[in-house]
């Protein structure tokens, strides 16, 4: 989208702020009742007596079932058309397909924050008013280039009584066009993978000799100066000319952190990651495996081992030595 | 069955972990429980036009077993107050999710405490994280 495109864009999408998804409150098509619950607890797991024990409620400081207040939200979906014959068109829809028109065809629910404030109970009706509440500025993601939307709907029952409330946020995005062009369908669950390292010009040689279990460092062959990581020149007399040599992977931690959040797939936690000085000189950052988090210190004496960590990558990784 | 009272609860208390096996039969039949016929959620052709390897498993129930883990816990006289799920990576079958939970706010006044919840699934990492708020007697 050029800047003129997207700020018509902007101007159009953001008057769907403030609109109501439906015509006035719009009742679930079954009132509370104890068939879609239970149905609902069976598949769940859920044990809740207060859901479905009609004997244990009688007694209970409530008196009566409740339905789960997490089915809120369930009571007033639409139903089977939206497998059969699409969701039918209302204020979000009409939203939505503008998003989808502009190539935002990408959605991904990302919160819903849900308040409660009175239970429902089997007979109950549930009328639930939903409004479009707001439309973030333009965000790229990780996912893409779109917009957070948020709708605001309120739960109501019969008499009136406010049973909850509910925000849920939708990013609408542009998906990426690689991802768009691979529909799956592999039925394996594709274990993922640490991310390689790239590997170019300057550095190829390095990996490549890490796959065949060792790890260089590089010596300039003009002043014998050792380097790591690897680069073209040295950093000491400029000069481009070098060799390697082995190292015995005897090292020593010169500092560490222990990665906790986010956590990525493909890496196994407790993830220790350690800047190691090695006995040649240079230092290199490798994972400390082999112990725990809490017996990890400064200047422990370590030996590494170059392994294979996954399908993909083989890696070297540092033991702790016991004396 | 026996409701934890508010005065037995600390900040710092964690909830035992729960495993959940993630199978087509729980993410299609639990799709349906709570009235979500997206085709996504059930019919695995549709799931795979949209890149995933398999049905993936709905918003409604992800945040049905936030909650049930936290009153499995608590009891059934606990009354739920807030429930917020912020969503990661999906579910799909084969996975296995781990759902944890610490208390970390209590309040006096309405007697009741907020616990931080999360569900992690042992391939793609973190599925849902977010807290759920519930009254104690």
């Amino acid at each position: 989208m050029t800047p003129e495109q997207t700020k018509a864009f902007e101007e159009k999408v953001y008057t769907f702020v403030g609109k109501p998804i439906y015509k006035g409150p719009r009742r679930g098509y079954d009132d509370v009742n104890s068939a879609m619950i239970r149905q609902w607890c069976e598949v769940m797991g859920e044990k809740n007596p207060a859901y479905v024990d009609q004997d244990w409620a009688e007694k209970s400081t409530r008196g009566h079932l409740i339905a789960p207040p997490a089915m809120m939200y369930a009571w007033t979906q639409e139903g089977y058309k939206v497998a059969s014959e699409g969701r039918p068109t209302d204020g979000q829809v009409e939203m939505v397909k503008f998003f989808d028109s502009h190539g935002f065809s990408g959605s991904l629910g990302t919160n819903v924050d849900q308040e409660y404030f009175a239970e429902a109970k089997v007979g109950d009706a549930i009328f639930e008013e939903s409004v479009i509440e707001s439309i973030s500025e333009q965000k790229t993601t990780a996912r893409g280039v779109g917009y957070f939307f948020e709708t605001y709907a309120k739960f109501t029952n019969q008499d009136d009584v406010l049973l909850g409330t509910q925000r849920f946020r939708v990013f609408k995005f542009i998906p990426p066009e690689q991802e768009e062009a691979a529909p799956t369908n592999s039925d394996t669950l594709e274990i993922p993978t640490r991310v390689a390292a790239p590997r170019g010009q300057d550095n190829k040689w390095w990996w490549d000799a890490c796959d065949e279990g060792k790890i260089l460092i590089q010596r300039c062959a003009s002043c014998g100066a050792l380097r790591h990581p690897p680069r073209p020149m040295c950093g000491v007399c400029q000069s481009t000319e070098w060799d390697t040599i082995e190292s015995s992977l005897d090292g020593e931690l010169f500092s560490f952190v222990e990665m906790h959040h986010p956590k990525f797939p493909g890496y196994q936690y407790p993830l220790l990651v350690g800047v190691i000085s090695l006995a040649e000189g240079t230092r290199i950052i490798a994972n400390v495996v082999g112990c725990d988090v809490k017996d990890v210190e400064i200047g422990m004496k370590l030996k590494g081992k170059v392994e294979r960590v996954d399908e993909k990558t083989i890696l070297p990784q540092f033991y702790p030595v016991n004396n | 069955m026996k409701t934890l009272n508010y005065t037995d609860v600390s900040i710092g208390d964690k909830i035992p972990d729960l495993d959940i096996p993630i199978t087509a039969s729980l993410i299609s039949c639990a799709a349906l429980a709570t009235r979500d016929f997206e085709p996504c959620h059930h019919d695995k052709t549709v799931a795979q036009s949209m890149g995933l390897p398999d049905v993936f498993m709905n918003i409604l129930t992800s945040q049905a077993l936030m909650a049930r883990f936290v009153t499995d816990w608590s009891g059934p006289e606990a009354v739920m107050k807030a429930l917020k799920v912020k969503l990661g990576a999906p579910n799909v079958p084969g996975m296995t999710m781990t759902v944890s939970g610490e208390i970390v706010e209590k309040n006096d006044n309405e007697k009741s405490i907020k616990v931080d919840v999360t569900g992690e699934n042992n391939i793609w990492g973190m599925h849902m994280s977010g807290s759920v708020q519930i009254a104690l007697p």
